[in-house]
């Protein structure tokens, strides 16, 4: 299951299996969070229509912004897969080429996120504004916070990556960001499906 | 720089306040002055608050659960004696604090008293019954317990400075908006809620990954022992269901700091989505707590009626069952807020649905003690009294199932004598078992059994006498949590009610002497053996109180009751061939310093001293990027030392004589009971 098991197939101590353990105890972690964002989208549809006076969130949306902010993120969880298989073959040089760019098109992703809000802020629409968009603002910041953290951890592992090399427990770590990366990807395919998309048509 | 604090956040408002928050202090202090005295601090430190070891983790958390349970038992008598008084007068509570007393008894029972408590069992037995040297994240397991403590924390310190929230232990807006509590009440209890319901949230984590991946060679899931499966279960609840608490509570510290509009009347806000959220969240968690209990019940009657369990696998089955259907109820908490007679029908017939399974639990355990070869431990007292309660309870919980029957009763005392029925016996019963019951593998001698039976006669005798005229005032109309009321019909049976505390203050000294009585005989009880009962599951092979790594060679399971098997067999105490070097994590101070500062981020955040809560959440965030970084966070217990304990071990064992392993089913003057496991 894990990427220690793939690049050792032959051995598997106790090591291994700690590191199984912390991968199957991620998975449960990144279940419980699933459900923190299955909640934000209920509460989301139940709240979207509750506009009070406000702008309707719907009305602020840009199609070629949330366009872009989706290209960013799946490109960059398509190169976070290539650092993955860089790190399978152990090319070191190759893991933090691709874990720079992607930083660079998460952090693009955050970028424009936060030109997004800056722009409904000053339209008027601030989370503050209406029920409708507390939970905009909730559901969609929740993500932008998951993705800074990301980024974050991805500086932190890359620094890892620099000087310790590839070893085992630094592999590890990095197939466990790589889950929460992917992870991170699927909730906003779910954000642009249940939040954008509708608002755009 | 101070935020919201000033010197008017001293509790100068009513005398009573000022005295609860001078005991609180004094008892700090004491602490605090007892340690120094006695030059503990050192000891404290690097033996207990810093141990990875889940075994003392485990004993610190029923250290908190206890010192909780004091702490809201006493808010309970005041609430008991002042209804008792509070007829066509005042009583002594003023309003406003009686309000803070009842918030603050169920937010401590619950989550600062049964969780822990809960909790403590999770690690001190689940290692040792599946036959591991520890749970799978050890230092998860020690932030889980600060994470849990620092909650603690700030409900106590609510009592000093400021106040508590007045919005009860569910803190329902609008009334816990910003608009009608804009005090510091509700903060509190919602940091309290958040950091702690974090630690459940990893506990829960570490105990499914634990039992699933660290099981004994040969220990299939359908061989593993029943208290191990209510706790797989009721994790995989915890870390299913704890998101939704931190959903709720996290939308509503953005209304109140953040002014956003999720549940507040105006503005587009729907405060029934709060109410939907926290029993999403709160219906599981009755199940959270009381699946340990029903696991804690199972070994006890197995263990003193030296039998096997009676269908086990029908209770397996029953604890999954229960675990599903407990996502599925959790309407019912709300039949009179408009959700329409469809859905009310619907959500109350799933509730009637839970009762099968729970009805299959309790005749398994009355199966369970036909024609066994009861022996009248206290905790058997403990688990019969459960039975006989619990039942009564479920009665009454069907007669609230019923949509038109809520309407009549929602919001009355008797909705307060049916939950307490059930989480007394169903919940406190059984952790009280489970603390009897494995106190001299925890810490290496018994409790007074005289003490303790004494306890159970006062506590259930107590709850009948505080319980049962709840009921009768419920059918009368009385509201709950009312400070006051004009109604002479209600007095007398609030009276008994108060007697009924004062009957369950006598169990609880009962067991204060219990532990001080143990303490006292500990050398007449001292437990060589490591199996004090005659016990049939792994966690009784190991020596009591264990050593750090529990097994010093991992057991192979080849049965149910693996333990009683190798009893049986004349396999149980070999020794082993050989001893190997033992891997096991080093202590950490990290979890401590995260939990303190988790602590001091609530309090700031409470009190808007926002520099203060960005440099507490800086300091976290360090601790866990440099944890997460260690590469060596192991020692080495080497085979000489391992040999050197366990040839004490065998010493010990040789000085105590065998129990009698012969099986009373299995014994021709009694019949088989049918369909017993084997």
């Amino acid at each position: 299951m894990s990427a220690d098991v793939a690049m050792n197939p032959q051995r598997r101590g106790p090591e291994e299996e700690a590191y199984e353990e912390r991968a199957f105890g991620f998975w449960l972690y990144l279940m419980t969070d699933a459900i923190i964002f299955a909640l934000l989208f209920a509460t989301y549809v139940v709240m979207a229509p509750n506009i009070a006076s406000a702008p309707a969130p719907k009305s602020l949306f840009d199609l070629w912004h949330t366009a872009g902010e989706t290209a960013l993120l799946l490109v960059s969880s398509l190169t976070f897969g290539v650092a993955t298989i860089s790190m399978i073959q152990g090319k070191k040089g190759q893991v933090l080429l691709w874990l720079a760019v992607t930083f660079v098109l998460g952090a693009g992703f955050v970028a424009m996120e936060i030109m997004e809000f800056a722009g409904m802020i000053a339209a008027g629409a601030g989370p503050g504004g209406s029920g409708s968009l507390s939970a905009f603002f909730t559901l969609v910041g929740t993500h932008g916070l998951h993705v800074s953290l990301g980024l974050v951890w991805i500086i932190i592992l890359g620094l890892q990556v620099a000087v310790k090399g590839l070893t085992m427990p630094v592999t590890s770590r990095l197939f466990r960001l790589g889950l929460f990366w992917h992870f991170l990807d699927i909730v906003w395919i779910g954000i642009f499906s249940v939040v954008y998309l509708p608002g755009i048509m | 720089m101070l935020g919201r604090l000033t010197i008017d956040a001293l509790p100068f408002y009513s005398w009573i306040a000022m005295g609860g928050a001078g005991v609180t202090v004094l008892g700090g202090v004491v602490i605090f002055v007892l340690l120094t005295w006695f030059k503990k601090w050192g000891y404290f430190w690097s033996e207990w608050l810093t141990s990875l070891d889940h075994k003392r983790i485990g004993v610190m958390y029923i250290a908190l659960a206890l010192l909780m349970l004091v702490r809201g038992f006493v808010d309970a008598l005041m609430m008991r004696s002042q209804q008792a008084f509070a007829y066509d007068s005042g009583g002594y509570l003023p309003a406003g604090h009686f309000d803070q007393v009842f918030s603050s008894h169920g937010t401590i029972m619950i989550f600062f008293m049964a969780m822990p408590f809960m909790t403590g069992l999770f690690n001190l037995i689940v290692p040792q019954q599946i036959g591991t040297r520890d749970v799978a994240f050890p230092f998860m397991n020690s932030l889980s317990l600060w994470f849990t403590s620092s909650g603690a924390g700030l409900v106590l310190v609510s009592l000093v400075i400021g106040k508590f929230s007045t919005a009860g232990w569910t803190g329902y807006p609008p009334y816990s908006g910003l608009e009608y509590s804009p005090g510091v009440g509700v903060d509190y209890w919602l940091w309290a809620v958040l950091i702690s319901g974090i630690g459940s949230t990893l506990t829960g984590i570490n105990f499914i990954v634990t039992i699933l991946k660290r099981r004994a060679p040969g220990m299939t899931l359908l061989r593993m022992p029943l208290f191990t499966w209510t706790v797989l279960v009721s994790s995989v609840l915890m870390a299913f269901a704890f998101p939704a608490l931190t959903v709720a509570t996290g939308l509503l510290a953005l209304d109140r700091y953040l002014d956003m509009h999720f549940f507040t009347n105006a503005d587009g806000g729907n405060m029934m989505n709060f109410i939907s959220l926290l029993w999403i969240w709160g219906h599981p968690e009755v199940y959270i707590l009381i699946l340990p209990a029903f696991g804690v019940f199972s070994e006890v009657v197995a263990t003193f009626s030296r039998k096997a369990l009676f269908g086990y696998k029908s209770l397996v089955f029953a604890t999954a069952a229960i675990g599903i259907l407990s996502f599925s109820v959790w309407l019912h908490h709300f039949f009179t807020m408009g959700a329409g007679a469809n859905v009310n029908a619907i959500f109350g017939i799933a509730t009637m649905i839970i009762g099968v399974p729970t009805g299959v639990k309790v005749f398994d355990w009355l199966f369970t003690m036909y024609r066994g070869r009861i022996t009248f431990d206290p905790t058997m007292y403990w688990t019969i009294g459960f039975i006989v309660t619990f039942v009564i309870g479920g009665v009454t919980g069907v007669l609230l199932a019923i949509p038109p029957v809520d309407y009549l009763m929602h919001n009355t005392t008797f909705l307060v004598a049916h939950f307490h029925n059930m989480i007394i016996p169903g919940v406190l019963f059984g952790y009280v078992a489970g603390l009897i019951y494995w106190f001299p593998k925890a810490i290496g001698f018994q409790l007074s059994a005289k003490w303790g039976i004494r306890a159970f006669w006062c506590w259930i005798i107590g709850f009948y006498l505080a319980f049962m005229p709840l009921y009768f005032l419920g059918l009368l109309g009385m509201p709950r949590r009312m400070e006051r009321y004009e109604i002479a019909a209600w007095q007398p049976y609030l009276i008994i009610a108060a007697i009924g505390a004062a009957v369950i203050l006598a169990g609880v000294v009962c067991m204060a002497m219990q532990l001080l009585v143990g303490i006292k005989e500990r050398e007449k009880t001292r437990d060589l053996s490591g199996d004090p009962f005659n016990g049939r599951t792994l966690e009784w092979l190991t020596s009591s109180p264990a050593a750090p790594y529990n097994f010093a060679v991992i057991p192979k399971v080849d049965s149910l009751d693996a333990f009683w098997k190798m009893k049986v067999d004349g396999t149980a105490y070999q020794r082993p061939s050989g001893y190997t070097d033992i891997v096991m994590p080093r202590n950490s101070s990290l979890g401590v310093i995260a939990g303190a500062f988790s602590f001091v981020l609530g309090f700031a955040m409470i009190w808007y001293i926002w520099w203060l809560a960005a440099l507490s959440l800086l300091v976290i965030g360090i601790v866990v990027v440099v944890r997460s970084s260690m590469e060596n966070t192991d020692y080495v217990i080497t085979a000489d030392e391992v040999a050197a304990i366990e040839e004490q071990r065998f010493n010990d064992l040789a000085r105590v004589p065998r129990h009698d392993t012969g099986d009373p089913a299995a014994s021709p003057q009694a019949a088989p009971a049918p369909g017993s496991a084997s």
